[in-house]
């Protein structure tokens, strides 16, 4: 007596399975697919947030864009993959996701142990404190005994154990993983100082807070947060490109081009400006694009000034100071290596 | 002399009760004050309702606002909820990210899910009928949540947010967990050691483990566990845990079941020459699914609920978005709004279920009872 | 052909293997062993090689490693400099902490809701139901956010806390109160409190067996508080009465000295007991109501008091009901108070999280908490069992 019957059960599952994708190099995965998945932040206001209508801005998602139409021709062509921290760098690591752009700290753990390749810093940040202004607090050195709100996982809890350990404070943290919840409880006084990079807390600040006026960031920054863009070990052609598209977007702020004169600039007498709007070709060849990379990138979403302009700096209701993040020739950090 | 006796042996009127006993002081006597302990415990109960009710009508209704540009407005008028704060968020809490324009479709699936639990409540419809509704549905559901024909644009599953994609995790979880209950549910039973341990290990695993860990896995551990390059759908892999996590759970209750059914169905089934998986499918199975309906039911408000954990790892759920909600600064504050509009929807499919399984455990047991 | 055919049927062996349930039995159960060990070995040897391709080092050698992050609350003292291994301790014994406390007071309150669902005063059964209603249809995660915002909206900041009562303070930090200062005669306290149970234990047999054999019925219970509560209390007298308490006092940013509990442990307690005393009612209510009216009036026609008949005929016989579905709810406030990490509470799951983010030993992290997760849950198991067949002996 053999077994007629066998009870057939996987279809509904099956019907729910979104064809898995094989992650062989990644440029080819990504013009087969037509798309490049993008892990980004959950929300922070300024470098990834959805509005009401699900569309995402922001820094790293500008960077994306960029990088979509320096691949695909066409910065829409990006599919955004809302990571929590605890979830970003597995995502990458299984081929989830193309690349992190994802306000990611450079670390060197995280460049061998956890097997990542990191772009130019996008963001070079640093981590500070925000406290009520009814607490009178002037220094972070005046915090010894605080209740400190920061988010699990991040080298921000660490910073902050660091910080107070070698000045000999103590604190109490108040650890939560949702960037939401640990908003609204330090902004309903659960804890006494929030901690995190300073373009987050002014973020925050500006864009969460009932009333702004009613805190203020400390002036210490306690940390080196170089925020990059991330990919995985092991496919160098991908990597190249996701690096030399960060130094097209500083080269294209430094030599001046913009969104709205890109089409101009194309009849630059700059050799420059021409190597990278390919005029002259070879650059895109290289990279193993099209000649029109830089220039797609920069026509559909504008060079690095103009992204940080729109996105946290002096256009958006974030107004931070470009600081570290002028161009060298300003002062700043901010340096592309030679486009030729 | 006939008058007389009878009218002597006429009943006379009946005597009504008492006053005390009967209408509203009776009942009062009866259920409220029929002892000194009775009557200090009505007071109590009556001195707490007077406390709490005015003052939650207060907030609920009378001092609420109902219309507020923001939410500084809000804070500014009576102390009350501030519903107008749900008003400009409900469509958000309730379908997220999905987009805006189309919010018809995911509404839809809401409705057609309801549609489904009520049919699924007539008892007429069971079996093939119900079979073949619920595979329409599900399938025009799909249709509607993927898109991507009909002129209807492509949806990704990561904007599934909100009360679609609870109702979806937990369907979809109940029906997948199903056929590997029952699968488990006789290998407990089988005569067979090796596959009764594996079934029992299995079991026990999951029970002994919170369900976090099982959504932890799949976020975490899943991209590890399979060939480079293979990816999974977020969406799905919570999915899977949902539906591995339930399978212990169903298996247990389907045991239950089966341990109901009188050996003698076993032995005339096998006196008709019936094989193991005939007898199973005939005879045993039929039996004991109808005996564990009720339960069936509980597990799955069970497993509606437990889809409120996947907050943990990052699905927008319905719980999820009433948090995102309230961090817009226009409307910070009024979390304990956001979470009593969501608790209400979750409480009244839970209730709805909770009370049709009730009614129909002592539906069921009708024929049972001698 | 025929008769050899025959002559073959008349030997009750079998045509051929293939239908032998004995060996069908045993080729089934390689084929799913098999399938069983293909699928872990497949899935182990996925991992591993991912793990290799990725660099990523395996082995628990990191929970030798110094955390480097701070916990809020600890059972134990515990620094940044302390080993992830030491991290993970205090987890459990936060998740322990929690899940005991939970399951106390989720029984107390349950079994009070159980007894007021059955009261025969009509306003009380209807609140009691009203209650029941509520809790279980609401998502535990749920419930835990709404008592943690509202723990964290309806109390002011520190400098403006709520004096309850001399040296208690409630604030949005928590609830903190005075504690005696630990002194070494609270060790032999703690013996003394010992050999009282011991005694009132011993007590008891005795009593037992005396009625058993004489008829006398003792005060067992009086004469057990006394040794329980008397035996600590005269070595405390013994000993001076030294008491100095430690009293909160607001010392800058927030109180220091004294307990305190923090509002979200407040908050997955009240959400833990709240969401299990709806379940634990339930049961209670269905153990008592399953054990027949008559019974009752038995012990009534036996000339026992209420109180008796209750504690030796009703609750027995509940009881025998009760205890294996309330060991699942014993079971699932442990599961639950993972929860924690949704309102930031530091067990066990929310410091695996932390480590496993830190560290990105993910197989390991979460190897751990189910190693750790399926001890308790088996070591609860046991007990409810061993005590449920003691309970279960009751009924012979």
């Amino acid at each position: 007596m053999r077994p007629r019957t066998v009870f057939a059960a996987a279809a509904v599952t099956a019907a729910f399975l979104a064809g898995p994708a094989f992650a062989g190099p990644t440029l080819d995965k990504v013009k087969g697919q037509g798309m490049i998945v993008c892990g980004v932040s959950t929300g922070l206001a300024g470098f990834s947030l959805a509005d009401s209508q699900g569309k995402f801005t922001g820094l790293d998602v500008d960077y994306c864009r960029a990088l979509a139409a320096a691949v695909l021709g066409d910065a829409n062509k990006v599919k955004f993959a809302p990571l929590s921290a605890q979830q970003r760098f597995t995502a990458l690591q299984s081929g989830e996701v193309d690349l992190l752009s994802r306000n990611t700290t450079w670390t060197l753990q995280r460049d061998t142990q956890l097997g990542l390749n990191f772009a130019p810093t996008m963001y070079y940040d640093g981590q500070g404190f925000m406290v009520p202004k009814k607490l009178g607090v002037k220094s972070a050195k005046e915090l010894n005994g605080a209740t400190v709100c920061v988010q699990p996982g991040t080298t921000t809890e660490l910073n902050l154990a660091d910080f107070f350990r070698a000045n000999k404070m103590q604190f109490k943290p108040v650890v939560i993983e949702k960037l939401d919840e640990v908003e609204s409880a330090f902004f309903s006084g659960r804890c006494d100082a929030y901690t995190t990079d300073a373009s987050g807390l002014a973020a925050t600040r500006v864009s969460k807070a009932p009333n702004p006026d009613d805190y203020v960031i400390l002036p210490e920054i306690i940390s080196k947060e170089p925020l990059a863009p991330a990919v995985r070990h092991g496919d160098d052609e991908w990597f190249d490109i996701v690096k030399w598209t960060v130094y097209a977007l500083i080269e294209a702020e430094e030599k001046g081009v913009t969104s709205k004169n890109v089409d101009e600039m194309l009849k630059s007498d700059d050799p420059n400006v021409k190597r990278l709007l390919g005029v002259t070709p070879g650059m895109g060849k290289s990279l193993g694009l099209d000649e029109k990379w830089a220039y797609n990138a920069i026509k559909q979403v504008g060079n690095y000034g103009e992204i940080f302009d729109r996105n946290v700096g002096k256009n958006s209701p974030l107004k931070l100071e470009r600081g570290l993040n002028d161009l060298w020739t300003r002062g700043g950090l901010q340096y592309a290596m030679p486009i030729r | 002399m006939a008058d007389l006796a009878e009218s002597r042996l006429a009943p006379s009127e009946p005597l009504k009760p008492p006053a005390s006993s009967t209408g509203v002081i009776g009942w009062l006597r009866a259920n409220l004050f029929s002892s000194v302990w009775n009557s200090i415990l009505t007071l109590i109960a009556l001195y707490f309702l007077a406390v709490t009710v005015p003052k939650a009508v207060d907030w609920l209704l009378v001092d609420a606002t109902w219309q507020a540009a923001n939410g500084r407005e809000c804070m500014a008028a009576a102390g009350g909820a501030c519903w107008a704060a749900i008003g400009e968020k409900w469509r958000f809490i309730l379908f997220g990210r999905f987009p805006y324009e189309e919010h018809w479709r995911p509404l839809i699936v809401c409705v057609v899910f309801v549609a489904l639990f009520l049919a699924s409540c007539d008892r007429r419809l069971w079996g093939m009928p119900l079979l073949a509704i619920w595979a329409a549905g599900l399938a025009l559901n799909a249709l509607l949540m993927w898109g991507g024909v009909f002129g209807m644009t492509y949806v990704d599953t990561s904007l599934w947010n909100g009360l679609p994609l609870t109702l979806i995790l937990a369907v979809i979880g109940m029906a997948g967990a199903f056929p590997l209950a029952i699968v488990l549910a006789l290998g407990r039973r089988s005569h067979m050691p090796a596959v009764r341990a594996v079934c029992v290990a299995y079991i026990e695993l999951i029970r002994g483990v919170p369900l976090v860990t099982l959504l932890f896995m799949a976020t975490v551990m899943l991209p590890l566990f399979l060939p480079p390059g293979i990816t999974i759908d977020k969406l799905l892999r919570a999915q899977v845990a949902i539906i591995l996590f339930a399978a212990a759970y169903l298996a247990e209750v389907i045991r239950g079941g089966l341990q109901s059914i009188p050996r003698g169905q076993y032995e005339a089934a096998d006196a008709l020459g019936l094989g193991y998986w005939q007898k199973t499918r005939l005879i045993i199975l039929p039996q004991a699914l109808t005996v564990v309906i009720p339960a069936l039911v509980n597990t799955f408000i069970g497993t509606f609920k437990d889809t409120a954990l996947v907050i943990i790892i990052g699905l927008f759920d319905l719980l999820m978005l009433a948090n995102a909600a309230m961090t817009d600064p226009n409307w910070r504050g009024f979390a304990t709004e956001a979470y009593l509009f969501v608790a209400a929807i979750y409480w009244a499919f839970c209730w709805f279920m909770s009370k049709y399984s009730q009614w129909l455990e002592a539906d069921l047991n009708k024929g049972r009872r001698r | 052909m025929a008769i050899d055919a025959r002559q073959d049927g008349i030997r009750p062996s079998r045509a051929s293997l293939v239908n032998d349930p004995n060996v069908r039995a045993i080729f089934y159960q390689v084929v799913i062993v098999g399938a069983v060990i293909a699928l872990g070995w497949y899935l182990v040897h996925n991992t591993l090689e991912n793990m290799a391709r990725q660099g990523i080092a395996g082995g628990w050698g990191f929970l030798g490693r110094e955390a480097a992050f701070e916990i809020s609350e600890t059972l134990i003292p515990y620094s940044p400099a302390d080993t992830y291994g030491r991290a993970f301790l205090v987890g459990v014994l936060n998740t322990l902490h929690v899940a005991i406390l939970g399951i106390i007071f989720a029984t107390i309150l349950g079994t009070f809701i159980g007894i007021a669902r059955l009261s025969t005063n009509w306003l009380v059964k209807k609140l009691a139901l009203v209650y029941v209603e509520i809790f279980r249809n609401i998502p535990l995660p749920l419930q835990l956010l709404f008592w943690w915002s509202w723990l964290r909206e309806a109390t002011p900041g520190p400098r403006e806390a709520w004096h309850l009562m001399p040296g208690v303070w409630l604030s949005n930090r928590g609830l903190v109160y005075p504690v005696p200062v630990h002194d070494p005669v609270y060790l032999w306290m703690g013996a003394a409190l010992l050999v009282g149970i011991a005694a009132t234990i011993g007590v008891k047999r005795w009593a037992k067996r005396r009625q058993a054999e004489t008829g006398q019925p003792f005060p067992t219970i009086w004469t057990g508080i006394g040794l329980i509560v008397g035996l600590p209390l005269v070595v405390f007298l013994l000993a001076g009465a030294p008491l100095t308490w430690s009293k909160p006092e607001l010392k800058g940013f927030n109180f220091a000295g004294g307990a305190s509990v923090t509002p979200e442990f407040t908050a997955l307690l009240v959400g833990l007991v709240v969401y299990t005393a709806a379940f634990i009612g339930e049961i209670v209510r269905g153990g008592v109501q399953a054990v027949p009216w008559g019974q009752t009036e038995a012990a009534g026609a036996l000339g026992l008091s209420r109180t008796q008949a209750l504690r030796l005929v009703i609750l027995p016989q509940a009881l025998r009901i009760i205890v294996p579905p309330m060991t699942s709810q014993y079971l699932n406030i442990t599961k639950n108070s993972s929860l924690a990490i949704v309102i930031g509470f530091p067990d066990l799951v929310s410091i695996a999280n932390t480590t496993i983010n830190q560290t990105g030993q993910a197989v390991e992290g979460i190897a751990l908490i189910m190693a750790i997760y399926l001890t308790i849950s088996l070591s609860i198991s046991l007990f409810m069992n061993w005590y449920n067949r003691w309970v279960a002996l009751v009924e012979r």
